[in-house]
């Protein structure tokens, strides 16, 4: 039974973070009339355990409702979720090519910010058609009025009519669902035509391998069809088609043209079906696939150990579980003199790489130390190669290089007036190339720099909220590479250099680092029964020093018949605590010492 | 077999502001409730040894010692009444030492010659300084001249062993003012048996914690001495004078923080470093019985709650078995306390299994490094293992090896 195209509606929700996408995606599910209230848990769209603590999305996922309108007519939705960082821009994209139309969410207290309009301009990139609403109106200090008129001046888009609506005490949700039937447009395609479906997702499933998410743009793809993944050139024949039920896989015939579902055929690795990939009929396939693909890049590099060294295969099987679910996460198996055996890990950023951390820590059981992360840098060699450098360790000798390049990104940042002072300081301090500021309104701007992505991979975004009391919004895309004075920072500690705590750095910024990281390590590394000299080295060079005294006393002046009991608890945590430790020549490290590099900037 | 009593009297008539024990002040009401209490516990610990071996003939009392809190705070005749309900319920040993615990003030010679008749032998008095200043900031009730005058009723009834208890690293203190409280104590007629001498703790959950352990912390972090308290090399200047001091008035340092003049070493303490089985009575009071470790509530109400009652054992928390590996440890990090060490000889017989078989690399290691030594002794034809000075200095960082 093929689908009335005019009937069906795929749609996304954009929205700055926070501003109550997720709950407006469960409220929508809600009134559907799918799940019952009771059914409904917290967040049904976020269904990992991590995406409900962090209250983020990180994997799009979909769902297909069905929806009586008041025209009488009942309509299919297919609400894809989008992630909502901008570590996934590139998912973002992809699913909302899968979409014909946007819900805007605005925040009704916060207005625009720097994501509601990056996700717009990445919308209306799309074509998409975009109608808003503005959330959280029963907030004390929401002001919808002002709300819907900055929409209308600052991205352009009509808004008088926009539902008003609270998402969490489910006030309006009527109206949002009415203007998804007759503002979105219903999708085209010709069932007839040979395949072409947008993969815009993919999760890997024990029985029936990887699942692939996708948007039949033209054709129909049944069971037993023989299908081509166009970037990939791999070959499948299907196994099952279906759509999204709430948190199930529902079976049936056929996808047609301009419907959303899975497709499964026995696919043993996610690589072959990368997300923006095009599917095809393999007997008839399309003339050219989906604009749009591209190879997803690790843009930060970091090395994940095991600390227990025993636990170095597990820590292998647990990324490789991982990257079955996740094509973005790179890996490869690497050495350190101080840490052991680990792996080179890449991400899509920094998010990416705390989650991946996170997961691997409370679903793998395994207690890890990562290494300072890093960017990739292109390291141009006096004999004309170039290198990526991901690993500061592999840097080659300063004779060899001509020159290097580090990635630049584009940011746009968004920030009250009362804070451009604040935020202009940090972006100068972090080597930012003021490109312009935009006044949206009288109290708000929105500034635009070019900064290197290593000055942004750490702390940038907490310095953004502590510096703008919380305020200013943040986005950025990559714009490319640039030549840059670069030096390899290394610590040595009690003169030998620690290869787990090198890294690069700008040659102006590289005196500073270099103390505050020495000041750090001091705090970190327990007293010895030697002095302990912590540098701070470019090349030969010694740029800043500290020192960890000798232990003068560690003494239990009483142990009598009480005591006994309660100085074994101390030993045995002295004995523990040297467990964690790293040695490094004479010297034992606390594994945290290694990532202190991240919280240089604590204040 | 031997076998050592504590019994802990938690009474105080104030409480001090570094004291991390269980003590309060109390009426006289909850005092005489807690001993008759105390009675109670040693008539059913008594009688349950009794079960469990059948007779209590070979468990012969080595030593007793009541300690606190304030012991001299108690009525006398209640200590009295304590210690003849010991000798009723188990076999005190003709020589077995039986030590309490004073403080200056608390002594009366009425006091003291009830504590004789009851049998005990051994006082020790918590001067912790010889200056006026020092004992006020901590809180002390007694004034030096107090001390003197109590360490003379003592005498004069008849004590002729009496250990003083002194701290080091009080706050304003250097490594002067501290040689002249030694000097003051030595200059006692006769002078003390027994000197331990105590670096003070500022222990978490005490007035001095909150007071100074910020000024600590910054010490730590390796901020400048910005603290009243002694730093920690004067600490250590401290030790080193009092053993250096105390030696030349014929004490030898026989643990890490005990002196004594020969033959004055305190048995009972001994008892706890070499692995001798103690019971202890009263709340928060520590028993090995040789095969687990375990401590009474620290909880008065929950103890006189129990009081009474068949079982005991509600008042057991903590309970710990000394399995054979536990117990090799133990005799390693509590014997290396003594500056005798740890008898190779001992080990095996105790175990089965020679020393350096089980920490061989452990002890070269730390000898390696100047932490350890070892001597022959001729009278037991044997190795003994001990701490060096600097051993003793870093002992935590030395003992947490010997965990297997």
């Amino acid at each position: 039974m093929a689908a009335d195209q005019s009937k069906i509606r795929n749609f996304c929700i954009i929205a700055h973070i926070d501003h109550g996408k997720s709950t407006l995606a469960d409220r929508i599910i809600e009134k559907t009339g799918l799940l019952t209230s009771r059914e409904m848990q917290a967040q049904v769209l976020d269904n990992m355990e991590l995406e409900r603590e962090r209250g983020i999305t990180i994997k799009s996922q979909a769902v297909r409702t069905i929806y009586k309108a008041r025209d009488g007519e009942e309509y299919q939705f297919n609400l894809i979720d989008t992630p909502g960082h901008v570590d996934f821009n590139y998912e973002v994209s992809r699913s909302l090519a899968a979409c014909d139309g946007a819900v805007l969410v605005v925040d009704a207290a916060q207005g625009i910010e720097a994501q509601t309009m990056a996700n717009v301009y990445l919308a209306l990139d799309h074509d998409l058609e975009v109608f808003p609403v503005v959330n959280k109106i029963d907030l004390p200090s929401a002001e919808p009025q002002r709300v819907i008129d900055e929409i209308e001046d600052v991205i352009g888009i009509e808004a008088q009519d926009a539902p008003q609506i609270s998402a969490k005490a489910g006030i309006n949700i009527e109206e949002v669902l009415e203007q998804i039937v007759t503002k979105l447009p219903a999708p085209k395609g010709d069932p007839d035509a040979p395949l072409q479906a947008l993969i815009f997702d993919s999760v890997y499933d024990s029985y029936k391998g990887v699942i692939v998410f996708c948007r039949v743009k033209e054709g129909t793809v049944k069971k037993g069809m023989k299908l081509r993944f166009m970037a990939t050139g791999a070959e499948f024949e299907t196994v099952e088609v279906g759509y999204f039920g709430a948190g199930q896989f529902i079976p049936c015939d056929e996808l047609s043209a301009g419907m959303v579902g899975y497709l499964t055929a026995s696919i043993k690795n996610v690589r072959d079906t990368r997300v923006g990939d095009t599917v095809t009929d393999g007997d008839n396939p399309c003339a050219a696939p989906l604009p749009g693909y591209k190879k997803v890049t690790s843009m930060v590099y970091c090395g994940l150990y095991p600390a227990d060294g025993a636990k170095y295969n597990d820590l292998r099987e647990a990324l490789e579980k991982l990257q079955l679910n996740d094509a973005s996460l790179q890996f490869e198996p690497e050495t350190s003199v101080a840490l052991g055996f680990g792996f080179r890990c890449g991400f899509l950023g920094l998010l990416h790489l705390e989650i991946i951390q996170e997961r691997l820590e409370r679903e793998y059981n395994l207690d890890l130390v990562t290494t300072a992360p890093g960017v990739v840098y292109k390291v141009h060699k006096t004999n004309g190669e170039i290198m990526e450098l991901t690993n500061p360790s592999n840097l080659p000798d300063p004779s060899e290089i001509e020159y290097m390049e580090e990635p630049v990104v584009k940011a746009e940042i968004m920030v009250t007036t009362e804070f451009i002072g604040a935020i202009m300081g940090l972006c100068q301090e972090r080597r930012g190339v003021y490109i312009g500021t935009e006044y949206m309104e009288d109290t708000r701007a929105l500034l635009r720099y070019e900064l290197p992505l290593n000055e942004i991979i750490y702390d940038f975004f907490d310095a953004l909220k502590s510096r703008s009391r919380g305020y200013a919004s943040f986005d950025y895309e990559l714009k490319g590479y640039e030549r840059s004075e670069l030096v390899k920072l290394d610590i040595l500690i009690n003169k030998e250099a620690v290869d787990a705590l090198s890294f690069i750095v700008h040659t102006d910024t590289a005196y500073e680092r270099g103390r505050k990281m020495c000041e750090k390590l001091k705090e970190e590394i327990p007293r010895h029964l030697f002095e302990i000299p912590i540098q701070a080295a470019i090349g030969n060079r010694i740029i800043a020093r500290e020192t960890v005294k000798a232990m003068r006393k560690d003494v239990l002046a009483k142990c009598y018949g009480g005591d006994i009991s309660r100085k074994r608890k101390l030993l045995e945590k002295q004995k523990e605590g040297k467990k964690r430790m790293r040695q490094v020549g004479n010297v034992e490290i606390p594994q945290k010492a290694f990532m202190s590099v991240l919280k240089l900037d604590d204040k | 077999m031997a076998l050592e009593l504590y019994v802990h009297i938690p009474f105080c008539i104030k409480k001090c502001g570094y004291c991390d024990f269980v003590s309060a002040p109390a009426g006289r009401g909850q005092q005489d409730a807690y001993m008759e209490a105390l009675r109670w516990e040693i008539c059913r610990r008594a009688e349950n040894f009794r079960r469990r071996d059948g007779i209590l003939e070979p468990e012969s009392v080595v030593s007793v010692f009541f300690g606190g809190g304030t012991p001299s705070v108690a009525e006398a005749s209640q200590i009295e009444k304590t210690m003849s309900c010991i000798r009723r319920e188990f076999v005190v040993a003709e020589d077995a030492e039986i030590t309490l615990e004073a403080n200056p003030g608390t002594l009366t010679p009425e006091k003291l010659s009830c504590y004789r008749r009851a049998g005990i032998n051994r006082l020790s008095i918590g001067l912790q300084s010889a200056n006026d200043k020092e004992l006020e900031l901590l809180g002390r009730i007694h004034t030096f001249a107090e001390f003197k005058e109590s360490y003379r009723l003592a005498r004069e009834a008849g004590f002729k062993n009496i250990n003083v208890d002194i701290m080091a690293a009080l706050p304003g203190q250097t490594v002067e003012s501290f040689t002249q409280g030694l000097w003051a104590v030595m200059g006692l007629s006769p002078a003390p048996e027994h000197i331990s001498v105590y670096s003070l703790i500022i222990e978490e959950g005490t007035p001095f914690f909150s007071k100074y352990h910020r000024q600590a912390a910054a010490r730590e972090a390796g901020g400048k001495d910005c603290s009243p308290l002694p730093s920690e090399e004067a600490e250590r200047a401290m030790y080193e004078e009092t053993g250096r001091f105390l030696e030349t008035y014929g004490y030898g340092r026989y643990e890490i923080s005990n002196y004594a003049r020969p033959g004055f070493s305190c048995k009972h303490n001994i008892g706890y470093w070499t692995g001798i089985p103690y019971l202890g009575f009263g709340i928060s009071a520590a028993s090995y019985t040789g095969r687990k470790r375990f401590s009474n509530t620290p909880v008065m109400e929950e103890y006189l709650q129990a009081a009474g009652g068949a079982d005991f054992k509600t008042i057991q928390k903590e309970e710990e078995t000394v399995t054979k590996t536990r117990a090799m440890e133990e005799f390693m990090f509590l014997g290396l306390r003594m500056a005798r060490g740890v008898s190779e000889k001992e080990f095996e017989k105790r175990f089965g299994r020679k020393m350096k078989d089980v920490y061989g690399e452990i002890l070269k290691g730390m000898e390696r490094k100047g932490l350890m030594g070892q001597r022959f002794s001729e009278r037991e034809k044997g190795i003994f293992w001990y701490l060096t000075g600097r051993g003793i200095d870093v002992s935590n960082y030395v003992l947490a090896e010997f965990l297997l």
